[in-house]
């Protein structure tokens, strides 16, 4: 068990926190390795330039998260709290965006509002979708369902008795909703700005597409390393990068710890009776909200089908014909599809089996201390941040395992602790929900504890692995951050494929590409859907 | 022979024997002491409860004896074998935990025939050993169906034949029948305690009920904060206890303050009460005494005292009556029919017979 754990440091050490010290010792040193100290910094904090992307980075962050949360909010309240028809498929709308890559709601919206866009009329004439503007409205899409999820599992939870206890109160609806619906959700309001702020700022996919020459830092570091060839520059703006995601991350932690548990094992769960007043409006804005998500990937499938927008309006597949935009062609499908298949196939039993050994049965200590925090701080670490970090662990020449620079295995390695986090979350609530005294009855019947482990814990858990291996390959299907500095020739995964057709003014392949990506997703997620539900049927209490 | 007289047989032999035999056991939680000193012998075949309020250390003492809980200090004998340090899965013994802790994605067979593998259990003897274990607990018809589809009561059954499936020496409950609803588990205690006494199996038992430990029990080990505070018969615990934390925690009493004096006890108002067990205690001391409902005589006498009717609990069979006799609050028990016409603010006279006052010294 030891030896477990201590294999699982020893990866976590090699993926994330060796390259992670890498950058920043880079970050003080000059072209020749040098030191130099804060010279870079200085030269940061002095170039204008640099600065406003901090800035922009900043301000379009907040303005998507002050969009995006009340309407996930009211979104996420109408298919908890109320009666209106199709929750089930409006959830299954919300979700989405997440299985595209973030490129795609920047590709519709070049679509929409580009300069040959179909509603081009309806902007300013001055006015560009290219630009703050478009960053803003792209990343609404893009965030939107990681606060609606997170939102509607706050609001999903509540005690029915709270609320029968206030109206025999006689308090009114707004009082009810002030001081019962609103403070169980708090921790999830929290969170979910937490969430979408520093997506917004660390997403290098929209602002790279739908930018134009707004600069904001996630470009920056592009820039600097693949343009500039300045690595020591890249690593200051990854620093700098990674302070909004820093600080995110303790805001969250700091919050979680003020949230008590607001559902006791003896709640009654909350339904909401039906009642017309609240429903319409809910059911409208829920429409609407569906509407543009289903806009957005419509829009991107139509225009992927068109000959050469806008002169000849014509339907083809051509577009699809990817080996006419990109040497790889469809090779680069192949690519995503084995990454993240190895993602999730390697992926998936070392996090599970590490959030096991750490719940169960690790003594305390310095190795599985050293564990649980490196199995919580890839949350923290922007995509790009981590891509570089790689670029310069890898790369170097004293470095016994870089050998696997540009091949498939760092693309898999960098995937698996990109994603971590969520997953290791997932096994631990999966785990921490089973009897705590199976490991003893297993061992008072003197069965060995793998086998309790495999004939017990392993299926019992089965939807949640399931869960987190589909949270695993669509992840690394459609990342474009991290795998943008690491791929070499013959390992280009889609996404990158995708901003490059898009670099290439071949928006309509670029499209058509994201629109392959996003169908294999969906057809995972729905193959994880069909399987979840015959699993365990029989023993598991409807 | 009849119960009480058995018990007391078994009561002796322990003492001569044990099969499990805690040596000074302590356990310490950074600062927390959470079992100081424990010594315990349990005879072969005894049934031994251990009683106490939450956090007095019956469950910990319970993991130590599982090997789940290391003792910080002392040692743990089983059979005559040092266990202390031993895993769990090197200990010869089956458990019951309050959750019971049954496989959900197994069935019942499945649960029982868990352990029942490797050579010495080839398919065909498992099989027939589940089935004889599953007749035993009463649930033969119930082998393929899935822990949540059976109830509380035979879960707890399916989670008691697959602790005895090994045929274990030593058998420990967890609070074993505090997840059921009060019906299911007077029945289940009587089931228990059928079981236990046909199969001889050595049993441990940690409960919060006294009256759960009184009834199963052949002996039991009442726990305060850590400690021991007595071992002993179900009567011996009931009618001799030790000391004031075993007078008040067992049974129902009333008490009061006072001090030793000629052979009675002093009163706050200077009244006298003779008292046999405080014969033995030096004039002056402070004490407190301890007098039961049921041990709580009417009528006039030589050592009679009045008192006031302050209220009237109806039960069924009794009622239960507070009394003020002075300042002394006491309880006392009638039939319904006695108490025929006697309403709150009556005066009765009620009489504490000396040889059934219970007194300790303070903080002893």
């Amino acid at each position: 068990m030891r030896l477990g754990l201590a294999m699982a440091g020893l990866l976590l050490a090699v993926g994330l926190v060796m390259p992670l010290a890498v950058l920043l010792a880079r970050a003080f040193q000059g072209p020749n390795g040098e030191f130099i100290g804060l010279a870079y910094f200085v030269t940061y904090a002095s170039t204008p330039a640099l600065l406003r992307s901090a800035w922009n980075s900043l301000w379009t962050g907040a303005l998507t998260t002050a969009i995006v949360l009340p309407i996930a909010f009211t979104f996420a309240y109408g298919i908890t709290r109320s009666r209106l028809p199709g929750r089930g498929l409006f959830r299954a709308v919300m979700l989405i965006p997440i299985l595209a890559p973030s490129l795609l709601p920047a590709l519709s919206l070049i679509y929409l509002f580009g300069n040959q866009g179909l509603f081009r009329f309806m902007l300013p004439a001055d006015g560009s979708i290219y630009g703050p503007a478009g960053i803003v409205v792209a990343q609404c899409i893009y965030t939107f369902p990681h606060a609606a999820i997170i939102l509607s599992v706050a609001l999903g939870m509540a005690d029915a008795r709270l609320f029968e206890a206030a109206e025999t109160l006689k308090a009114s609806r707004f009082r009810i909703f002030l001081d019962v619906t609103l403070p169980a959700a708090r921790y999830g309001l929290v969170s979910a700005t937490v969430v979408v702020f520093t997506l917004a700022v660390t997403d290098f996919g929209i602002p790279k597409v739908i930018g134009g020459q707004f600069p904001v830092l996630a470009t920056d570091v592009y820039k600097q390393v693949i343009g500039q060839q300045n690595f020591s520059m890249g690593a200051v703006v990854a620093i700098v990068l990674l302070l909004p995601a820093l600080f995110s991350f303790f805001a969250e932690r700091w919050a979680q710890r003020r949230q008590s548990a607001s559902i006791s094992g003896r709640a009654v769960l909350y339904r909401a009776k039906p009642r017309a007043a609240r429903d319409m409006p809910l059911l409208l804005i829920c429409l609407a909200v569906a509407a543009v998500l289903l806009g957005m990937v419509g829009m991107a499938g139509w225009g992927s089908l068109i000959r050469f927008w806008p002169y000849n309006m014509t339907l083809t597949l051509s577009n699809y014909d990817f080996a006419r935009f990109d040497s790889d062609g469809w090779g680069s499908l192949q690519t995503s599809a084995a990454m993240g298949a190895w993602t999730a196939l390697i992926g998936t039993p070392l996090v599970f089996v590490v959030a096991y050994l750490l719940e169960r049965g690790a003594r305390p200590g310095a190795l599985s201390g050293f564990v649980r925090v490196a199995a919580i701080a890839p949350l923290a670490v922007p995509g790009l941040v981590l891509g570089l970090a790689y670029i310069l662990f890898f790369n170097h020449p004293a470095n016994p395992f870089g050998f696997i620079y540009g091949t498939m295995a760092i693309l898999v390695l960098n995937c698996v602790i990109h994603f971590y986090t969520v997953a290791h979350l997932t096994a631990v609530t999966a785990i921490r929900q089973l009897d705590p005294e199976f490991e003893a009855v297993g061992a008072s019947l003197r069965v060995p504890r793998w086998r309790t482990f495999l004939r017990v814990t392993v299926p019992i858990s089965l939807p949640a692995i399931l869960d987190i291996a589909v949270y695993l390959f669509v992840n690394a299907m459609t990342t474009v951050s991290a795998v943008v500095f690491l791929y070499g020739s013959g390992s280009k995964p889609a996404s990158v494929a995708v901003v490059q057709m898009d670099e290439a003014g071949q928006v309509a392949a670029a499209a058509a590409m994201a629109c392959v990506i996003l169908a294999i997703t969906a057809t995972v997620k729905l193959a994880q859907l069909g399987v979840s539900l015959s699993l365990g049927r029989g023993w598991r209490p409807a | 022979m009849d119960a009480p007289l058995r018990r007391q047989v078994r009561a002796t032999v322990s003492s001569a024997k044990p099969y499990l035999r805690i040596e000074g056991v302590g356990r310490d939680f950074g600062l927390f002491t959470a079992l100081r000193d424990v010594d315990i012998g349990v005879a072969k075949g005894e049934f031994l409860c251990l009683l106490g309020p939450s956090g007095c250390g019956k469950t910990t003492l319970l993991r130590t004896i599982a090997g789940l809980d290391v003792p910080t200090r002392g040692e743990i004998f089983q059979d005559g074998k040092l266990i202390t340090d031993l895993p769990p899965s090197q200990r010869d013994f089956g458990i019951v935990f309050q959750s019971y802790a049954l496989f959900p994605n197994l069935t019942v067979a499945a649960n029982v025939g868990y352990g029942l593998r490797g050579k010495a259990w080839p398919k065909a003897r498992a099989a027939a050993r589940v089935t004889e274990l599953l007749e035993l607990v009463g649930l033969p018809t119930l082998a393929q169906r899935y822990p949540a589809q059976i109830s509380g009561g035979q879960q707890q059954r399916v989670a008691l034949a697959r602790a005895l499936a090994n045929e274990p020496g030593l058998l420990l409950l967890d609070e074993p029948l505090s997840a059921l609803d009060a019906i299911v588990r007077l029945h289940l205690r009587s089931e228990l305690r059928a079981l236990q006494r046909r199969l001889g199996v050595t049993t441990v038992m940690v409960t919060h009920d006294q009256e759960e430990a009184l009834s199963l029990a052949d002996r039991v080990a009442v726990m305060d904060r850590g400690r021991v505070m007595q071992i002993g018969t179900p009567q011996e615990i009931y009618e001799r206890p030790a000391n004031a934390f075993v007078a008040s925690f067992v049974g129902r009493s009333a008490s009061f303050p006072a001090s030793a004096s000629a052979g009675g006890l002093l009163l706050a108002g200077g009244r006298r009460l003779p008292a046999f067990a405080a014969t033995a205690l030096p004039d002056g001391m402070p004490v407190r005494a301890f007098i039961r409902p049921e041990d709580v005589a009417f009528g006039e006498g030589a050592a009679s005292l009045p008192a006031e009717l302050r209220g009237i609990e109806f039960l069924g069979s009794v009622c239960r009556l507070d009394l003020d006799a002075g300042g002394l609050p006491l309880q006392a028990e009638m039939t319904p029919h006695a108490l025929c016409g006697l309403a709150i603010g009556a005066m009765l006279s009620v009489t504490l017979p000396p040889e059934k006052l219970m007194v300790f010294p303070l903080d002893g």
